[in-house]
């Protein structure tokens, strides 16, 4: 299964998510410029986290309009797995892949520290492998991460079960709902605030986020109907 | 050459977490009458075009596509 990393100007987390998807799952992955024009190769894509083009105008605006944004567009149409983290997830948002915005922390604080996640749903790609209501402690690390939809969106979030995570413990940032993930309707697209690829091992004080990556990788394996020999 | 002023502010029914932080604080400095705080962004585009008809569907374009996310908030503009 092949891993496409993006890397926009000013993304930060691309080696985490890279060293996530060799550590935790082993398969094969490249960095890919947000000039690149061609993902055809990929069978999943991540966003990463970090400062694109600054965090200019709004997070996400810009990065938005990359060359490389029509074929993560392509491929989640194509029903390709993509997972956007942070100011990746703000990206999705902003490309329409997801529906809602962001807003700045109610608390106007960057915040930075392990949050607790319930898992709302547990038939995405990426959330098969935990248990449906389990709790995971899963770090954040953002100042805008306070999701924001209408109350038409939020009904069809709710009623197409595309609330992937809701903060369990401490609502960090305001977000509606305590949303901390969404999907899209096939479920083949997610975005979350925190941090998966920063808890993939006990030595980062957490393993929580090791089973999105083994998640998918299984996801993968039985639409492919690929061996496991392990 | 036309120039366009572009103004974006959150939405009216969408909490202004800025905004809300300036008026406790102008509060706090005696300023009591302040119902309200909205903060936004200003813009200043110059276009190199003197057709104002067109000027005016290109910047909404340009609102409703990059400048102003849609979802959480306004925007207007003037042209001169």
């Amino acid at each position: 299964m092949n891993f496409a990393v993006l890397v926009f100007p000013g993304s930060n987390c691309d080696i985490d998510c890279y060293k996530a998807v060799e550590d935790t799952i082993g398969q094969p992955v490249d960095f890919i410029w947000h000039t690149a024009t061609d993902l055809s190769k990929y069978d999943a894509i991540i966003v990463p986290g970090g400062f694109s083009y600054g965090d200019y105008l709004r997070c996400g605006a810009i990065s938005r309009f990359a060359p490389v944004m029509n074929e993560v567009i392509k491929a989640a149409q194509a029903g390709k797995f993509v997972l956007g983290i942070c100011n990746g997830f703000q990206i999705l948002l902003e490309s329409g892949l997801l529906p809602g915005a962001m807003l700045r922390n109610r608390s106007l604080k960057f915040r930075c520290h392990s949050s607790l996640l319930r898992v709302e749903n547990n038939t995405t790609p990426f959330t098969v492998d935990y248990e449906a209501g389990e709790v995971i402690d899963i770090p954040i690390a953002h100042g805008e991460g306070n999701y924001y939809c209408d109350e038409e969106t939020l009904a069809r979030l709710h009623s197409n079960k595309q609330i992937v995570f809701r903060y369990a413990h401490e609502n960090p940032n305001g977000s509606l709902d305590d949303i901390a993930g969404i999907c899209n309707e096939h479920g083949n697209v997610v975005g979350m605030m925190p941090h998966p690829e920063r808890a993939v091992h006990q030595l980062l004080g957490s393993e929580d986020g090791k089973r999105m990556f083994t998640s998918v990788l299984k996801v993968w394996r039985e639409r492919h109907g690929a061996t496991v020999n392990s | 050459m036309i120039k366009a002023t572009v103004y974006v502010t959150v939405k009216q029914n969408v909490l202004d977490v800025q905004g809300s932080a300036v008026q406790g604080a102008l509060h706090s400095l005696g300023f009591g009458e302040v119902n309200q705080v909205r903060i936004g962004k200003y813009l200043e585009l110059k276009l190199d075009t003197s057709d104002k008809a067109e000027a005016e569907a290109r910047v909404k374009t340009m609102c409703e596509k990059l400048l102003a996310n849609t979802v959480i908030e306004d925007y207007r503009f003037e042209l001169s």
